[in-house]
């Protein structure tokens, strides 16, 4: 059955709204999500103290809470339609690819929220100083593309393996090694108080960019298999 | 037969020869004659990698079992060569840069390596039924072999190489090897690449045979 544009958008957008409404019918997702932040945030302040670290262990620490928080909560979005048995009826109504990028759009969102709240309380509870705030909240931005485009696949997959929500966090590391690893390199130059403007950080945008698009790529077209199954 | 026997008198070889000529790198000394071994072992569990994800493909497209009997056969012969890899790298390490472990770039790529080889094998370990443990561990093994190329580019901007970057090919992209050492490195590159496909196909014909077994009883 072919697929026009706007039935696409029309679909997606669905998909999306009915995501949306179910969270915040009961707010799972996006309670585990925060107040897994909170609590590490909590964890890692009292354990700093007053002492003043180095920016890459700032940018390491962000991007660590960030990462955990996100496995916390990101394949609710697909466990949620297992537990109510409502994954048929979503098979029957929207293709694979809106149903995709539905899911996609809802994880950025609880993504972007999270770091809306997460990323001004930890530079109030720690000495990190944001020398380039338009750089930060670029690569804030870029990496919960990239976090949500690698995971939501993954998310699907535990969902189809009998909500093993153990071994989120196992399958989601190996892949998500190389924006972490550009994530916190471009953090610690934002971090650092001799700022060097884009020019220093160009490489690791570059890569958090094309990092998404694979990733974004690769899984509408695996998406298929691991939804019809 | 024949490819059997030859594996049997590569090895002969390699393992005579890599003790009888001279240490391949004369600054570090006898140890490196590990080289002969470790970077053939190397190899063999990207191969090995590669080589499960082309059947995983194969499967998604055919949805035969075959094929993912196939792709968990190289996984698992994969996950072995990696380790020794990894374990014959940090005897080396030890000996010439003092320590076991120092995440270089290329300690670094083996251990993901790992890591993924450990994911998939407990993403595989979930699922109680054949045909969907077989298609959810076949999307994860293409997906996860996507990011080794962003591995690449962006490990080495974390730390710098320890590794002897010219050993193999020199900066100039030629070969950078004595005639004595080559004539024991690529004997012993074909010789692993072969073994690893001849326990490929005996690790295939057991699984398949297990898994009819399964089916029957």
């Amino acid at each position: 059955m072919p697929t026009t544009s706007i039935g696409l958008m029309t679909k997606l957008l669905a998909v999306l709204k009915k995501d949306l409404r179910c969270e915040f019918r009961t707010r799972y997702a996006l309670n585990a999500i925060l107040l897994f932040g909170v609590t590490t945030l909590t964890v890692v302040s009292f354990s700093i103290g007053q002492k003043s670290l180095q920016p890459a262990v700032y940018a390491a620490l962000l991007w660590i809470i960030l990462f955990f928080s996100a496995m916390s909560g990101l394949a609710q979005v697909f466990i949620r339609e297992e537990e109510t048995k409502t994954a048929t009826v979503l098979k029957l109504t929207a293709d694979p690819t809106a149903i995709y990028l539905g899911k996609l759009l809802f994880n950025l969102i609880l993504l972007l929220i999270l770091e809306i709240i997460i990323a001004p309380l930890f530079l109030v509870f720690t000495d990190a100083v944001v020398s380039e705030p338009l750089l930060f909240i670029l690569i804030l931005f870029l990496g919960a593309v990239s976090l949500a485009g690698a995971t939501t696949l993954i998310a699907a997959i535990i969902s189809k393996a009998g909500v093993k929500n153990a071994l989120f966090a196992v399958l989601a590391f190996p892949i998500l090694l190389p924006l972490l690893i550009g994530a916190i390199k471009a953090t610690t130059a934002v971090f650092s108080t001799r700022a060097s403007g884009f020019a220093s950080i160009s490489g690791e945008i570059q890569l958090l960019f094309g990092y998404a698009v694979v990733m974004i790529t690769a899984s509408l077209l695996l998406f298929e298999f691991v939804w019809d199954e | 037969m024949w490819w059997k026997i030859l594996i049997f008198i590569l090895m002969c070889w390699v393992i005579v020869m890599a003790f009888l000529t001279p240490a391949p790198q004369q600054m570090i000394g006898e140890a490196s004659r590990i080289f002969y071994f470790h970077v053939p072992q190397a190899w063999v569990s990207v191969v090995a990698f590669l080589w499960s994800m082309i059947f995983s493909i194969k499967y998604l497209r055919r949805n035969e079992l075959a094929d993912d009997d196939a792709a968990l056969a190289a996984a698992q012969l994969g996950l072995v060569f990696c380790f020794l890899a990894t374990v014959t790298g940090s005897l080396f390490a030890k000996v010439t840069w003092q320590s076991f472990w120092n995440w270089d770039p290329r300690e670094t790529s083996i251990f993901i390596l790992l890591l993924i080889y450990g994911a998939y094998f407990a993403l595989r370990s979930a699922i109680e039924d054949p045909e969907r443990k077989a298609k959810l561990a076949a999307v994860y093994s293409i997906f996860a072999f996507i990011t080794v190329p962003f591995l690449i580019f962006v490990v080495p901007r974390v730390m710098p190489s320890l590794h002897p970057s010219d050993s193999i090919v020199d900066k100039s992209g030629k070969i950078a090897m004595s005639g004595d050492t080559m004539m024991v490195f690529f004997p012993s590159l074909i010789a692993f690449t072969m073994l690893f496909f001849w326990m490929f196909t005996v690790a295939r014909r057991v699984l398949g045979k297990e898994r009819r077994y399964l089916e029957e009883s």
